[in-house]
């Protein structure tokens, strides 16, 4: 065995160099840690530092910002706030409910299948380690142009990703999102989101409480997969004959992680566990931290009795691991027994590893020697924090200023009908069954609602019929044109999705992409984002449960443009009232509800005709957007609604597509005398509605303010437009649908059978 | 009337299936891989997931599991038995039904809802449909295309053991649109789209899928 930097040596040896550059520490942050523990930091403490001071871990430059998120109005729906591992939510009935959506850019570059999958698995720990059952996930996806080969490279690794960890985990995915822009070419945007349902009591925190009580570590065993620049200590510090320079991606089982979450819901049934937390980002290290320094004393964890993949490894490596399918609990001695029994019962590996301490140090053994010794709260949750200079882009006057307005338009019949086409058949209209169909939509026999409806909703009760709806949305082009209003229109976006569904939005959960924080403009739009999105919140009255920053989203000095993605939880009493999206039936009367502006800046009609972004995007009125959801829900309620569907990118021409596709209904409409405005305006609050009861449509529309203009009546098999060239069904559908496979692969023809979802389900 | 959903690590659909004998007007009795104890069911069923994380062979590990080797005698001596999926694949394993489920043909996992034909309605598990009858139920699987020697499928063929088949296109491969195989007595079953998500309108793309467990209700009555 090689040597091993102990605090004893540590303090001996104080003018040793240590390699803190390249685990990514600046200066001054050494010397911080070194002044915290009044030596030079160990190997081992310096590791533990490293990954936890990392931007990923520590927020160091979100933080100031995310603050605005923290200080909106107690909601009475929250049950847990930001800080834990997810938000939990009152969703009624005694019934709680948590949902995160999480960032694995990175590693999806890299690796697309693994970084995807292991995307998938940590958000289910997250929400595991709240003590609910994962009931669902979602995937909000971004890739460079669709045609680049890059993309195909790494878009089918990404799918097939999401869809390995997440179907084997007897997880439904019921919707989210797959956008294509030249800005995320080097840098591709993978965000999950799981959601999970509890009872109120069942809430579970990470948090060491008791002294004697044990930790025990369960799951998989430690290897050296996730350890990024740690394998620079490793040879520059230690074993020489150590291991090589180990992947930095993580290798997922979700065989493992299905047999923890089963384990881990009969432990928390019994009630064996005093805290928990899952070991993500950062691994053993940021697991004991945070449970120490959330907790009310120390801990101490003897490093040695950590079962290994890989016997060579260091105990910095083993500290920064970010081996999967591990979790850390606190459990009482006297239920210690119970708790290895339970693991053994589902094959789950479980070491008792270590204990809660009086004291308030964290404190490592290896073999009988003090590796670390560190006050928790150091590591954890006082890292350093910087409010980063920041500046209004220097092209953002010229990007306003470049009026979509100003762009030629289609003005024949023909022309429209082209233009329209083009839209619903670009990479981002196009039909996403390719995706879709690679996922489990129907596991667990809750999915109400899934892809291409506007929300997922599932059942969570099968005796009262109540559910949650979800939906995920981001827009990153209205946010390049204005990061406050963008972020808000997301906003809007995702909880108009809940709304037709007729569920009623509850809270709020984020995850914002962007570039690197050192640059100022990059650091102006992160902060107008969040001031958008917490204004945005405080105006619609929803909590911000949670959320995760991915920052350094750029190739060179070019950043993505930014990205804001919120997902929306929505709650609905009775799943069976619920509102689809398609159009099902001859003779209904198609309204739309809300009012259409001039408003293309931004819109995906710029983008597919013209290649163009400019502008500004389409106002922001939350107060119209609240209206519509009391709209919606009140005509769900009624069940005066045969389909909803929201108005997004694309507008209403992208609206009136997927509803005629869904199930092969077509409509003969008028849409008054400006025709390109009425198909292609992104304004903002609007949905299309079909009725059979259209005076009870305006009644209910006049007691909420919602203007409702009636744009004819469905049936027949194409798509009738006074002004624009008809357009049948079969030609909409051939193009739309074709876009996809034509870009990633056609498997064998399937001709005839029918892609899940487009049969009625009542 | 008891019937048997048995849990493996990895089983994914156990809560499908016990919903779906629920709805069929039956009771749904857990069991478990590593148990000797089959409860005094009357049926089982063995559901869809990922059994062993599909670790070897799909299929190949459970069909080793200790209650397995209960369901395999009692199967041989005529207690109904429906395989799902990954329970389809661990009956060929079992040797309690001939082929083999492999590799998707396009490579993806494909979930769907699937146009299948009935082709014998005379099995435990089928006979509440009409032979012919058409009926729409999820699949959902990434080694789902069934094979056999050239032989063994005219063997099936011409035994009429062939239970179901894909109708309106064929998900992934299966040699002459196999979707799903019965034993020669018609008490074992198995196929790889999914009946059981397929038994509430909220839910499934119909309640076409209901039928598999009303049947056995008939037959365990007959028997």
């Amino acid at each position: 065995m090689s040597t091993v930097d102990t605090v004893a040596h540590a303090r001996a040896t104080p003018d040793v160099e240590q390699p803190y550059g390249e685990l990514g520490l600046r200066s001054d942050e050494y010397h911080r840690i070194r002044d915290i523990l009044g030596r030079r930091p160990t190997t081992a403490e310096l590791a533990m530092y490293s990954v936890m001071w990392s931007e990923h871990c520590s927020y160091k430059s979100s933080k100031v910002h995310l603050r605005r998120f923290g200080d909106l109005p107690r909601s009475e729906a929250l049950l847990v706030g930001i800080g834990e591992n997810a938000g939990v939510v009152d969703v009624g009935d005694g019934y709680a409910v948590t949902f995160k959506v999480e960032s694995h850019n990175h590693p999806s570059y890299v690796e697309p299948y693994q970084g995807a999958a292991t995307g998938v698995g940590g958000i289910v720990r997250d929400i595991l380690t709240m003590g609910a059952r994962p009931v669902a996930v979602m995937d909000s996806l971004r890739f460079g142009r669709a045609d680049a080969p890059d993309t195909a490279r790494v878009l089918p690794g990404v799918v097939a990703g999401v869809g390995g960890y997440g179907n084997c985990l007897g997880l439904p995915n019921i919707g989210g999102e797959l956008l294509f822009d030249e800005c995320y070419a080097g840098n591709p945007l993978v965000n999950a989101l799981c959601v999970g349902v509890m009872r109120h009591e069942d809430v579970h925190l990470a948090r060491a409480e008791g002294a004697g009580n044990t930790v025990v570590l369960f799951g998989a065993r430690t290897g050296g997969d996730g350890i990024g620049g740690v394998s620079v200590l490793a040879s520059e510090t230690f074993d020489e004959h150590g291991p090589a320079k180990r992947p930095s991606v993580q290798v997922g089982d979700p065989f493992t992680e299905k047999l923890l979450i089963e384990a881990c819901l009969e432990l928390f049934a019994q009630d064996l566990v005093t805290g928990i937390q899952d070991l993500g980002g950062a691994g053993l290290s940021c697991a004991t931290s945070e449970l120490a320094s959330a907790g009310t004393g120390g801990m101490h964890v003897d490093l040695d009795r950590v079962p290994l993949r890989d016997p060579t490894l260091t105990p910095a490596e083993i500290l920064m691991s970010e081996s999967q399918e591990r979790m850390c609990a606190i459990v009482e001695p006297g239920k210690v027994e119970a708790f290895l029994a339970v693991c053994a019962r589902w094959d789950v590996l479980a070491t008792v590893v270590g204990e809660v301490t009086d004291g308030d140090r964290l404190t490592v053994d290896w073999h009988g020697q003090r590796i670390v010794d560190v006050p928790p709260r150091t590591v954890a949750h006082e890292g350093p924090v910087y409010d980063r200079p920041m500046r209004r882009p220097a092209d953002l006057d010229d990007l306003q200023a470049d009026d979509p307005a100003a762009l030629p338009r289609p003005e024949t019949p023909e022309q429209l009908a082209a233009h329209w086409l083009a839209v619903v058949a670009s990479p981002d209209g196009a039909d996403k069954t390719w995706v879709t169909e690679q996922y489990d939509r129907y596991v667990r026999g809750n999915t109400v609602l899934a892809h291409p409806d506007d929300a997922g909703l599932v059942r969570i009760d099968e005796d009262s019929s109540r559910g949650i709806a979800l939906a995920l949305d981001g827009n990153g082009r209205y946010a390049r044109l204005d990061p406050y209003a963008g972020t808000q229109l997301n906003l809007a976006e995702a909880y108009r999705n809940v709304a037709v569904s007729g569920a009623w939005p509850l809270a709020v959960t984020n995850c914002l992409n962007f570039g690197s924080p050192e640059e100022p403009e990059v650091m102006w739009q992160f902060a107008e984002a969040v001031r958008g999105l917490a204004d945005g919140c405080r105006e619609l009255g929803l909590p911000v449960t949670g959320g995760n920053v991915s920052l350094y989203n750029q190739t060179g000095d070019v950043a993505i443009n930014p990205t804001p993605v919120v997902g929306v939880l929505g709650v609905h009493d009775d799943v069976r009232r619920r509102v689809p999206t398609g159009w099902r039936a001859a003779g209904e009367t198609v309204l739309l509800l809300g009012v259409t502006r001039p408003e293309l800046g931004g819109s995906a009609w710029a983008s597919v005709a013209h290649g163009h972004l400019g502008g500004r995007p389409p106002a922001v009125d939350l107060a119209a957007e609240r209206s519509l959801g009391e709209l919606l829900a009140a005509l769900g309620r009624e069940g005066v609604v045969t389909s909803a569907h929201d108005l997004a990118d694309g507008g209403l021409a992208q609206a009136l597509a997927e509803s005629a596709l869904r199930y092969g209904t077509g409509a003969t409409l008028a849409l008054g005398e400006d025709p390109f405005t009425a198909l292609f305006s992104e304004s903002a609050a609007r949905a299309v509605v079909t009725t059979t009861d259209p005076e009870a449509v305006r009644v209910t529309a006049e007691w909420a303010g919602v203007p409702v203009t009636e744009l004819g009546t469905t049936g027949g098999d194409r798509l009738a437009v006074e002004g624009v060239a008809e357009l049948p069904l079969a030609e909409l559908r051939a193009a739309w649908s074709a876009t996809l496979p034509a870009l990633f692969g056609t498997p064998e023809a399937t001709v005839g059978s029918v892609p899940a979802g487009t049969v009625p389900t009542s | 009337m008891r019937i048997g959903v048995v849990t493996f690590p990895g089983s994914l659909d156990d809560v499908d299936a016990a919903r779906a004998v629920r709805l069929a007007g039956a009771e749904a009795v857990a069991l478990w891989h590593a148990d000797h104890d089959l409860r005094g069911v009357d049926a089982v069923v063995l559901p869809g997931g990922f059994s062993y994380g599909d670790y070897l062979r799909a299929g190949a590990i459970a069909a080793r599991a200790p209650m397995m080797a209960d369901v395999v005698d009692r199967a041989r001596r005529g207690m109904p038995v429906l395989g799902i999926c990954n329970g389809f694949q661990v009956l060929c394993e079992a040797g309690l039904l001939p082929g083999a489920l492999t590799r998707n043909g396009h490579l993806h996992f494909r979930n769907r809802d699937q146009a299948l034909r009935v082709e014998r309605a005379d099995t435990a598990w089928t006979n509440a449909y009409e032979p012919g009858q058409e009926v729409v139920v999820p699949v959902k699987n990434g080694e789902g295309r069934y094979v056999a020697a050239p032989a063994d499928l005219d063997r099936l063929e011409g035994e009429g053991l062939v239970a179901v088949r894909y109708a309106g296109g064929n998900p992934n491969g299966s040699l002459r649109d196999i979707a799903g195989v019965s034993s020669a007595d018609g008490r074992v079953v198995g196929l790889m789209p999914h009946p059981e998500h397929a038994v509430e309108d909220l839910t499934g793309p119909s309640t076409d899928g209901l039928g598999f467990f009303t049947s056995v209700l008939t037959a365990v009555v007959a028997a």
